[in-house]
């Protein structure tokens, strides 16, 4: 193969990895908070909530299309196979989408409000359900043919390890969105954020444990790569700094730092991501199909960078000065408007 | 019901209750942006508070629609790969692409600058408010440029050929810039801001029947009028250039526009069908009304046809759109509406160069007033049917020409389709029930008027406010 076709899809795996990650992290805060709002108490603190995540959840979102776009123009075959595959567990994130969208609005206006809290809080956990199901299915594998295409049957992605991912994926929600909400609140509502934050740490580390243990006992194909020569040496690595980073998040939660909490939980988020995207390359449809099977054509790959690549440093420079415009900590309980 | 056991019928059906319903919420997004853009334009200039409050009311109707917009669009994206996977495998190296320039020029920036310019009055300076509002308008309506490009390019492939089955892009330009692809996108732009123009109009027209802040609302009234003055005869016109590309590009559509079972030979000046009840198994139409010698005039502007126009009994029944008098009479609707529009705001600017709008006479307007609100979700109308003349009349293709229908759908099992197209229909009229609900809700509770203007009291104290500690992310006047 020359060295062309197999560079662009490696850049486009990357690129996707990215988009994925930034949907993860900052989605992830939004679904963590709407999920930390079926415990709200009162009103006013579900309230607060809310108007945390008013300006930003929309911008958050869209790093899914955009994701969900790029999938599709560079490499056609996975986004076809995996979201065919994966069709009830995707629904299943829709719906809960669509509930959490328009429950901000509508709460907004509406003097039944609990009617809005449960789609704010039902829809942010059935969106994550899906998600989480949707990864478990695509790491434990999708049944495909020869050229590609799905030939499981509906349900494949129901086991009880993807129960497991989808346990662990919730209970990191809840940490980033409590991490997030430490740095949005004040008083006494900051307080129970600290203490659901270091649940959710502990929660959140056994998934961890649990995952690492079974993964390489599951994948086959993984198994080969991840205990031969120079890779060994990263994955042993990571489950280190993954026990120090949760460390200093667990010091940071007792210190009552507010900052350096969200920033150690990030950073577990990162190497997460690294950790699965070191498992799951060379393959998008682990472990049957690669990236290079898969790949579109090199110069839709080369024209995708041209006009998407280029403009990742744009929207991650307007994005950022969103995010400092509305810095500071919610007071109040209106969503915003008027 | 067998069709409830076939997964492409239950496919089809699905994608379109989502386009249909989807494609309410993108008409105010992008075209009333354009009016925002002129009303807070128009607050900078003169600095007329009347025109900030303006634009502060019409933005609460703004976001109410936004939201369901950005909420319905969501699965209209992921459906090509969960229910249309065969076609996405096909031709994603192109029609994906165009989703992902999409979600990247345009969505992220209407989302990236929403905030701000809903939220952000009182955190920035106006003019970087100003900023944010062009950038959400200019997001939206890159929208329509993007995803009409693709939607062209499923109408006139062009660009690449489909080898073994997957379209390979040989020339980026022309796919993206395919023969249907500037017209449309004019005819889609002018349609949402037609439609968000008589929509305000319509409203605006509401308050100064009951007498409410008349004068307020006619200065909106007025500036919609005024807007419409360009746009209505126009899009008449676009309109009239979609109808002669189809003509030239898809003859099946153009004889199911028309439901013209029989082959007319090019030189002939044949009738308009006005109505008709098209037969689709006898394939002839069983009664009908035309008028004579108006079809190509209708066409191509000219007494006799250049080529000619293909029968539907050309094809064989599996080659062409079924449907007929959905197709048919969706076209005659979209027509209708158009010249009517047209009409009423010609008749409107009569009365206003009459002196008859103004302040003190405008309430006594109260039959046009009354039907301009009636009008008001006329547009919307029109859009749903030109989508239905568009994509139901490409059938059975996908790809025109290309990717049949039948080919391009995933092989799912059809009960999983069931349950999410009911869960669909269920949701959709829940939310639809809603918006109309907290909608009409926002227009009785009528404009704040009270609102503090940007930038006269509050500029001086944002000036001194420590930049680490701001405490409050509402406006002023929800913090009592
Ligand atoms: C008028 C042009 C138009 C048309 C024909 C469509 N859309 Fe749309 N879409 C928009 C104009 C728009 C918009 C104005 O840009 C929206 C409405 C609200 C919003 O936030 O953006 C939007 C939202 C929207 C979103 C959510 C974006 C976000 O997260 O901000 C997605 C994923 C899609 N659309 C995808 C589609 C697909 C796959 C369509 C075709 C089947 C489609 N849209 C038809
Ligand atoms: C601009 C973006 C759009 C694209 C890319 C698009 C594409 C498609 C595709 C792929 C299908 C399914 C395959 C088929 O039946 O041929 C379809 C069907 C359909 N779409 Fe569109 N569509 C778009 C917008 C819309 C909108 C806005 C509406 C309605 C308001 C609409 C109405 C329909 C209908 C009614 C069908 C079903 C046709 C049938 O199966 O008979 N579409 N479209
Ligand atoms: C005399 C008036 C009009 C004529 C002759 C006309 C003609 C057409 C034709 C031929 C199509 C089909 C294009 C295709 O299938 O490729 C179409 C589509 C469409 N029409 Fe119209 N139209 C008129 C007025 C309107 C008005 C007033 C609106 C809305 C306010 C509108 C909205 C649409 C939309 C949204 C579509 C689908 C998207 C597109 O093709 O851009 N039309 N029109």
């Amino acid at each position: 193969m020359e060295p062309l076709q197999n560079f662009l899809p490696q850049v486009w795996f990357v690129i996707l990895a990215l988009f994925l990650f930034l949907y993860v992290m900052l989605d992830g805060f939004d679904l963590g908070v709407g999920i930390l709002s079926l415990t709200a108490s009162t009103e006013e603190r579900r309230g607060i909530l809310m108007t945390s995540l008013s300006n930003v959840w929309d911008a958050n979102e869209t790093w899914l299309v955009l994701m969900g776009g790029a999938l599709f123009g560079a490499f056609p075959l996975a986004y076809s196979t995996i979201l065919q595959a994966l069709y009830i567990p995707i629904m299943i994130m829709l719906f809960g989408l669509i509930f959490r969208a328009v429950a901000f609005e509508f709460r907004e206006h509406s003097n039944r409000k609990l009617i809005w809290n449960l789609a704010f809080g039902i829809g942010s956990l059935l969106a994550a359900v899906g998600q989480g199901f949707a990864l478990g299915g695509v790491l434990k594998g999708i049944a495909v043919d020869q050229s590609g295409h799905f030939v499981g049957s509906n349900l494949d992605w129901f086991n009880w390890q993807s129960i497991l991912v989808t346990l662990t994926l919730i209970q990191g929600y809840v940490l980033i969105g409590s991490t997030y909400l430490i740095n949005k609140t004040e008083g006494k509502l900051q307080e129970i954020h600290y203490s659901t934050a270091k649940l959710a740490a502990f929660t959140t580390l056994i998934g961890a444990v649990l995952i690492t243990i079974t993964t390489p006992i599951f994948y086959i194909s993984a198994r080969e790569r991840l205990f031969s020569a120079p890779l060994v040496y990263l994955f042993a690595l990571i489950p280190l700094l993954g026990i120090l980073l949760i460390a200093l998040l667990i010091r940071s939660l007792d210190q009552r730092q507010e900052k350096r909490s969200f920033l150690w939980t990030i950073l577990l988020f990162l190497l997460t991501f690294l950790g699965l995207g070191l498992i799951v390359f060379p393959y998008i449809i682990p472990t049957q199909i690669t990236i290079y099977q898969a790949a579109a054509a090199p110069s839709s790959l080369v024209f995708m960078i041209v006009f998407i690549g280029f403009l990742i440093p744009i929207m991650l420079a307007y994005n950022i000065y969103q995010y400092i415009v509305f810095r500071g900590k919610v007071a109040g309980e209106y969503y915003g408007g008027e | 019901m067998d069709f409830l056991s076939n997964a492409v019928v239950l496919s089809r059906m699905q994608f379109a209750l989502t386009a249909i319903f989807h494609m309410i919420w993108p008409v105010l997004t992008t075209g009333m942006a354009i009016y925002l853009i002129v009303i807070e334009g128009m607050w900078l200039k003169t600095r007329n508070k009347d025109y900030y409050l303006h634009a502060r009311f019409w933005s609460k109707l703004y976001v109410l629609n936004f939201g369901i917009g950005v909420a319905s669009g969501i699965p209209m994206e992921f459906q090509f790969g969960t229910n249309w996977a065969p076609f996405s495998e096909a031709t994603g190296d192109f029609f994906g692409s165009i989703l992902g320039f999409e979600a990247s020029m345009a969505f992220m920036l209407e989302a990236g600058f929403l905030g701000i310019m809903l939220f952000g009055w009182e955190r920035v300076p106006p003019i970087m408010h100003y900023i944010a509002t062009i950038m959400v308008a200019f997001g939206a309506n890159l929208s329509i440029f993007w995803i009409l490009s693709a939607n062209s390019w499923l109408q006139t492939p062009a660009g690449g050929a489909f080898i073994e089955g997957k379209f390979v892009v040989s020339d980026y330009f022309q796919a993206i810039f395919n023969p249907f692809m500037v017209n449309s996108i004019l005819h889609m732009f002018f349609a949402t801001l037609e439609t968000s123009l008589f929509m305000i109009g319509g409203i605006s027209a509401w308050y100064i029947l009951n007498k409410r802040h008349s004068q307020f609302f006619a200065l909106s009234f007025k500036i919609v009028l005024a807007i419409a003055i360009a746009v209505t005869p126009l899009q008449l016109y676009i309109g009239h250039l979609s109808g002669e590309q189809v003509y030239h590009y898809q003859p099946t559509k153009l004889a199911a526009m028309e439901a013209q079972w029989e082959t007319i030979p090019a030189g002939e000046s044949p009738s308009w069908s006005m109505v008709a009840i098209p037969n689709d198994k006898a394939e002839q139409n069983d009664w009908e009304v035309s008028i004579p010698g108006l079809l190509s005039y209708i066409l191509e502007i000219k007494p006799k046809l250049s080529e000619p126009v293909q029968g539907l009994k050309d094809y064989a029944p599996e080659d062409r759109p079924h449907l007929i008098g959905l197709i048919y009479y969706a076209f005659r609707l979209m027509i209708a509406i158009g010249v009517f529009l047209a009409a009423l705001m010609a008749f409107t600017t009569l009365q206003w160069l009459r002196g008859k709008l103004s302040t003190e006479n405008i309430t006594q307007q109260r039959w046009l007033l009354r039907i301009w609100l009636l009008s008001a979700p006329l547009g919307y109308i029109a859009i749903e049917s030109g989508w239905i003349v568009r994509c139901v009349g490409r059938q059975p293709w996908t790809v025109y020409g290309e990717v049949r229908t039948v080919d391009a759908a995933s092989n799912l099992p059809p009960g999983d389709i069931l349950t999410s197209l009911t869960g669909f229909a269920i949701t959709y009229t829940i939310l639809a029930i809603a918006v109309i609900y907290f909608g009409s809700r926002i227009i009785r509770k009528g404009p704040n008027l009270n609102l503090p203007i940007p930038g006269e009291q509050l500029q001086s104290e944002l000036d001194t406010t420590p930049a680490e500690f701001l405490p409050d992310s509402r406006p002023v006047e929800a913090q009592q």
